[in-house]
């Protein structure tokens, strides 16, 4: 068990922007740490200097306090699990899992107790005989996580590994992830450019854009306090609406806007928005209602329970709490303190 | 109306099929005729096979194993094919060191010029022996190996390596990266991961380098007929044409005789690597 910190870490490639510029980063022990940003936005590169596979440009990278920076893979006493599951295709499963172990001169004995716990921690004890490409993606996935396993590592490096399974299979998948992880007890960190993935998984999020991190905390700190217009639009969907007022972007989420009778009786004081219908998405447990604030295009979101009257072409006048108002800079798209 | 439909399809089917097997009997036939024609010539007298009103295909004379005595006793061919053995183990040998890691170097870490060299290498491959062979029968005499079969052993390389490279190419791309670096996070050096991971994921590619190097090796002429004048060095190819044609006279049952010897257990051994070979070929395709 260890804390991962990054220093100040870049990497560039060639010219042009760094695709890692400058990233101070720490996890807690044991934490389960989702590194969130849209494609291209340096994780996968933060994760492999993290790993060791990548040098970095400037800045050190300490697992356990210990500045492992210059030290090769082997020596950092570190599990990764690649997108693509990285199997070694010409062994069984079992060789697979006890690869690692043979690295480390474990004796054959023990590697066998090893595979077994590990097999039996995923379910995958029916498979040890075959070879990976006779397995699901599924499979694979919990596979990779048993050789991940297996040597009981410092740290999991996991880079987007769920993005090869598909929609039902995912759902299920994420559960068991964090519940092994929980299990485990292993510092993690995990890489992923999907919200609902961040949000479900993650103890704390790192949101990056552009090789930078553009705010770090728990899955409800970063939705409901949005540090900038970034992390305000790039989580949540519909993501917050912005809407130009006084120099300022006035920030709110689409479940936050309502009539403004519904919310006379829920305490706090009521900002009126006046909200131009345009178009209505009826998507069974909910409602998305697109539409015009000040010129400015935004969306509402209602529960199908409630019965809120929307008709396209209308102007409707609806609120929002105050307290679910957040301002940003319109310059430099940064929060900025205070009531609307 | 839906039986006679689907008795329909079976005859097509069937048609279908025996056109198949027609085809594949009448390739197979094509293939095999000259070694059966070969193999006959080898137990001819003398008179039955110039006489041209025999059918070539029979014995019109009792067969005999005069030809294979003549053949063994006559000529160095036992020296011959011992030369060829040694040849083509230390070719295949030197080729194959050396192209395991130019290969690897030039898809992993020449970066985006190792594509262009590659193709240079091969390149190279394709200069005739026809016009290399004057400078390098200077580099041959040079360093002391004339009318020695160490001069072939030297020589061939500079052919099966271009090749061989460029062939090994192909393979070694079609391993991803990932498997290489899972090994490396798993707890091995760079060539502790090479040497578990894409070493053995590449054996048919290696395989196949192997029996391209004795190929060629195996059916070179011009370098050997160059260097090598004395029986002793002599190859099978060199040695059995210059020595089992006289003048205008050919030793027809003798020369079938040497080439058929030789043909027979490489085919068998070809035949026992075939599963291997197309596993390789379609390692890559096979996904999901
Ligand atoms: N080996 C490389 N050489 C050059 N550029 C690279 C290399 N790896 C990544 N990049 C660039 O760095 C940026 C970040 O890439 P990556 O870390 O893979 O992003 P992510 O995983 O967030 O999608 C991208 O612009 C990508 O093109
Ligand atoms: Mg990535």
């Amino acid at each position: 068990m260890a804390v991962v910190e990054t220093r100040g870490l870049v990497k560039q490639f060639g010219e042009g922007a760094a695709a890692v510029d400058g990233i101070d980063l720490a996890s807690a022990d044991g934490e389960f740490l989702v590194l969130l940003g849209p494609s291209g936005c340096g994780k996968t590169t933060l994760l492999r200097m993290i790993g060791g596979l990548e040098p970095p440009t400037a800045g050190d990278v300490l697992i356990g306090g210990r500045v492992v920076t210059n030290l090769p893979p082997r020596a950092r006493q570190i599990a990764m699990v690649f997108q693509s599951y990285a199997l070694y295709p010409h062994m069984s499963v079992a060789n697979n899992i006890a690869f690692p172990l043979k690295a480390a001169k474990v004796p054959k004995a023990e590697q066998e107790k090893k595979v077994a716990w590990a097999a039996g921690i995923l379910g995958i004890e029916g498979l040890l005989d075959r070879r990976p490409r006779q397995l699901s993606g599924g499979q694979r996935q919990r596979v990779a996580l048993a050789r991940a396993l297996v040597r009981e590592p410092n740290v999991f490096l996991l880079d987007e590994p769920l993005s090869n399974l598909d929609a039902q299979r995912r759902a299920s998948a994420r559960d068991e992830l964090q519940g092994f992880q929980r299990r485990v007890g292993t510092t993690t960190i995990y890489v992923t450019h999907d919200q609902v993935e961040a949000m479900g998984m993650g103890d704390r999020i790192a949101v990056i854009n552009q090789g930078r991190i553009r705010q770090l905390g728990t899955p409800r700190e970063i939705y409901d306090d949005p540090a900038d217009t970034f992390v305000a639009t790039f989580l949540g969907s519909p993501p917050m609406n912005l809407i130009p007022r006084n120099g300022h972007l006035l920030g709110f989420r689409p479940e936050h806007v309502a009539p403004r009778q519904m919310l006379e009786g829920a305490g706090g004081d009521l900002v009126p928005i006046h909200f131009l219908a345009t178009r209505e998405e009826y998507l069974g447990a909910e409602r998305l209602v697109y539409g015009e604030v000040e010129g400015a295009k935004a969306v509402a979101r209602f529960p199908s329970t409630v019965d809120v009257p929307a008709e396209p072409g209308r102007g409707y006048e609806f609120a929002v709490l105050a307290r679910d108002l957040k301002r940003f800079d319109a310059a430099t798209g940064l929060r900025v303190a205070g009531p609307a | 109306m839906a039986g006679t439909g689907t008795a329909l399809v079976g005859v097509k089917r069937a048609g279908a099929r025996g056109i198949i097997y027609a085809l594949a009997t009448f390739f197979a036939l094509f293939a095999a005729l000259p070694f059966a024609w070969m193999i006959i010539t080898v137990f001819k007298q003398n008179t039955d096979l110039y006489t041209r009103t025999n059918n070539p295909f029979l014995f019109n004379e009792p067969p005999t194993l005069g030809n294979i005595d003549l053949l063994v006793t006559q000529t160095k061919y036992l020296t011959f094919v011992g030369n060829t053995l040694l040849v083509a183990a230390a070719v295949v040998l030197i080729t194959v060191v050396a192209t395991v890691p130019a290969a690897y170097s030039l898809t992993r870490l020449a970066g985006r010029w190792g594509e262009s060299l590659g193709i240079g290498i091969f390149l190279v491959y394709l200069v005739p022996p026809t016009l290399l062979f004057i400078p390098l029968s200077r580099i041959v005499a040079d360093v002391g190996l004339n009318n020695s079969r160490w001069s072939m052993v030297l020589v061939y390389p500079t052919f099966t390596i271009p090749f061989c490279t460029w062939l090994l190419m192909g393979f070694f791309k079609s391993i991803p990266w990932d498997i290489e670096e899972q090994a490396m996070i798993d707890g091995y050096s760079r060539l502790g991961a090479i040497w578990r991971t894409v070493i053995p994921i590449s054996v048919p590619g290696i395989l196949t380098v192997v029996v391209f190097a004795f190929a060629l090796t195996l059916h070179e002429f011009v370098y050997a007929l160059a260097f090598v004048s004395s029986s002793a060095g002599k190859t099978i190819s060199v040695g059995v044409t210059t020595e089992l044609i006289r003048g205008d006279v050919f030793f027809w049952q003798a020369l079938m005789a040497a080439a058929v010897i030789v043909a027979i257990p490489i085919a068998l051994l070809y035949n026992l690597f075939l599963d291997r070979f197309i596993a390789g070929f379609t390692l890559g395709a096979v996904k999901g």
